[in-house]
């Protein structure tokens, strides 16, 4: 009797393995941030013009009482920089996701989807990836900031750390997930428009809530239901040593929510990613 | 000529242990694979197999359905039915073992321009999980072999299209697969960068028992001993040696037998 067999082949995958895999794309990662030097600057630059210039109009204007976790009266300055420490994050997780959108139009996403690694994995080394570009780009930005005078404890850069590990992950896995619903790179400006200027705004970032709420509670209600406010938040108490908890849940709950969305819309089997071949294809 | 001799891996055939009651699997096997598009159906009914160390050309028109199936193999795509196997290991079952077998150069290039030559196979290597001294090791092998060792450092973007796809095709390799899939590898290259690729495929098989499953439209890339597949429409209209599809349909050449099983006119190549 005969009988048809598979070819033998080692199953599953070594702790080793998985290693080289995330470093290896950490590494690309890294390689791409350090050859676009237009990406880096400009992601410095855009913070940057918002606290020379924006905070020091609005410097005059704005009021801002004591509120945790500040202990004394603070320099707008000072209050605004969590929330564009935040927008670095924001804007590189965005940034991510049109990387992803761009590399499945040219067809180098394919190297990644078709490696033998389980594609949870890869997703989540893509992820960590892009986090850790957006950690350098805070840090550099911080180093900066200090010589404006936006000094926080020095224990804060550290106590910082895991809130921005978090806020990156949320981020990016919004972006991941806002990746695999864009069909093509030219639709990528209305993410622009509907995603990151509403989630910016329309949070903790600019103003405290509570001066959002003398002006109209319906905003409030959106600023407070915004991850983004909560990321900012989280970072912002963080910064001062101390965790606020509600933001923690709700950041750490949506880069959960986030991450299943994209790794099941990255599924081959019920993924939302295009069904059709590339342009050319047949 | 570096590109035809260069381009072999090194690597040599690999043993396969073998039971005395089994029999050989095929390196890729289809079985009723059906794909629609929302209402397009773009692939009907899908089967045929491709055997150990065997050089499969999967001939057919520009929309035939050649690249869907691909996704399918690669499972870029979920398989909405039928099943896929390779060396026996269901592609949806077991994607990690089935994927590890498996080499792939699709149509559009898949490299990252703005790293380098090295820096493009060092990052497949490690997303196969091969550690980083051996996957130096390796790249500097296959870009010895395929005449690349002085562009190690170069940016992949000042390679010529020819270059990119022995790129492609040696990064392929670097896993050690057993079947490699090419979807139009020569499309843009001129006359020379084609012979080339084709007869260093050709060598794989030869030499190294690779199986190679080679989607064309080009009839001047299949050779009369090669196995071959006719996909038309979303369906496989022939398969079988070249020789016995030509004599099946009464034809004295593959573009006869070709117009006489689609009924289209053409002429050296397929394109609509």
């Amino acid at each position: 009797m005969t009988s048809a067999t598979t070819t033998p082949v080692r199953s599953g995958f070594s702790p080793a393995e998985y290693f080289t895999c995330l470093s290896g794309i950490v590494w690309r990662e890294a390689l791409r941030f350090l050859h676009q030097r237009e990406r880096f600057i400009s992601a410095l630059v855009r913070p940057l013009v918002w606290l020379f210039i924006f905070a020091a109009g609005f410097r005059q204007v704005l009021g801002l009482s004591i509120i945790p976790p500040y202990e004394t009266y603070i320099l707008y300055e000072v209050y605004i920089a969590p929330g564009l420490m935040a927008m670095i994050q924001l804007f590189n997780g965005m940034q991510s996701s049109l990387s992803m959108v761009y590399d499945r139009e040219m067809g180098n996403m394919r190297t990644l989807l078709v490696s033998p690694l389980p594609r949870w994995f890869l997703l989540s080394c893509k992820l960590l990836a892009g986090t850790a570009v957006s950690l350098l780009q805070v840090y550099a930005f911080l180093m900066i900031a200090w010589f404006w005078d936006i000094a926080p404890p020095p224990m804060g850069y550290l106590t910082v750390l895991p809130a921005l590990v978090l806020s990156g992950l949320m981020l990016g896995a919004l972006g991941m997930l806002i990746s695999s619903g864009i069909k093509q790179l030219e639709n990528f400006a209305g993410v622009m428009n509907f995603v990151i200027f509403p989630m910016f705004f329309a949070s903790s970032a600019l103003y405290p809530l509570w001066r959002i709420l003398e002006s109209s509670p319906m905003l409030y209600y959106v600023c407070l239901f915004n991850p983004f406010t909560h990321a900012v938040e989280l970072i912002r108490f963080a910064l001062y040593g101390q965790i606020n908890w509600i933001s923690l849940a709700v950041v750490g709950g949506c880069t959960i929510a986030f991450m299943v969305g994209a790794i099941l819309a990255y599924d081959p089997s019920r993924g939302l990613i295009r069904r059709g071949p590339a342009g050319g294809e047949t | 000529m570096m590109a035809t001799d260069a381009l072999s891996t090194g690597h040599d055939k690999r043993e396969i242990p073998s039971r005395p009651d089994a029999v050989e699997v095929p390196a890729l096997s289809i079985d009723g694979v059906s794909h629609a598009y929302g209402a397009r159906q773009a692939l009907t009914d899908i089967g045929f197999s491709v055997a150990p160390a065997s050089f499969t050309a999967l001939l057919g028109l520009n929309g035939a359905g050649k690249s869907t199936l691909f996704s399918l193999i690669t499972r870029l795509f979920g398989i909405q039915r039928g099943n896929i196997g390779i060396f026996g290991h269901d592609i949806a079952q077991a994607p990690g073992e089935a994927l590890r077998l498996l080499g792939v150069v699709f149509q559009p290039r898949t490299l990252d321009l703005d790293l380098s030559v090295t820096q493009n196979l060092l990052y497949h290597a490690a997303l196969h999980g091969i550690a980083r001294r051996d996957a130096r090791e390796r790249s500097r092998e296959v870009l010895a072999r395929i005449g690349l060792a002085d562009r190690d450092g170069s940016k992949v973007r000042d390679l010529s299209g020819g270059q990119m796809r022995r790129l492609e095709i040696a990064r392929a390799l670097l896993h050690r697969p057993r079947l490699l899939l090419l979807d139009e590898a020569t499309v843009g290259l001129d006359v020379k960068a084609r012979a080339d690729i084709l007869n260093h495929v050709r060598r794989l098989v030869a030499e190294q028992g690779i199986s190679v499953l080679w989607a064309t439209h080009l009839f001047d890339e299949i050779g009369s001993n090669d196995d071959l597949v006719v996909l038309h429409q979303g369906q496989v209209l022939a398969r079988g040696k070249v020789a016995r599809v030509i004599a099946d349909t009464g034809g004295n050449d593959i573009n006869t037998a070709f117009m006489r099983l689609t009924g289209t006119a053409q002429s050296g190549s397929l394109t609509s």
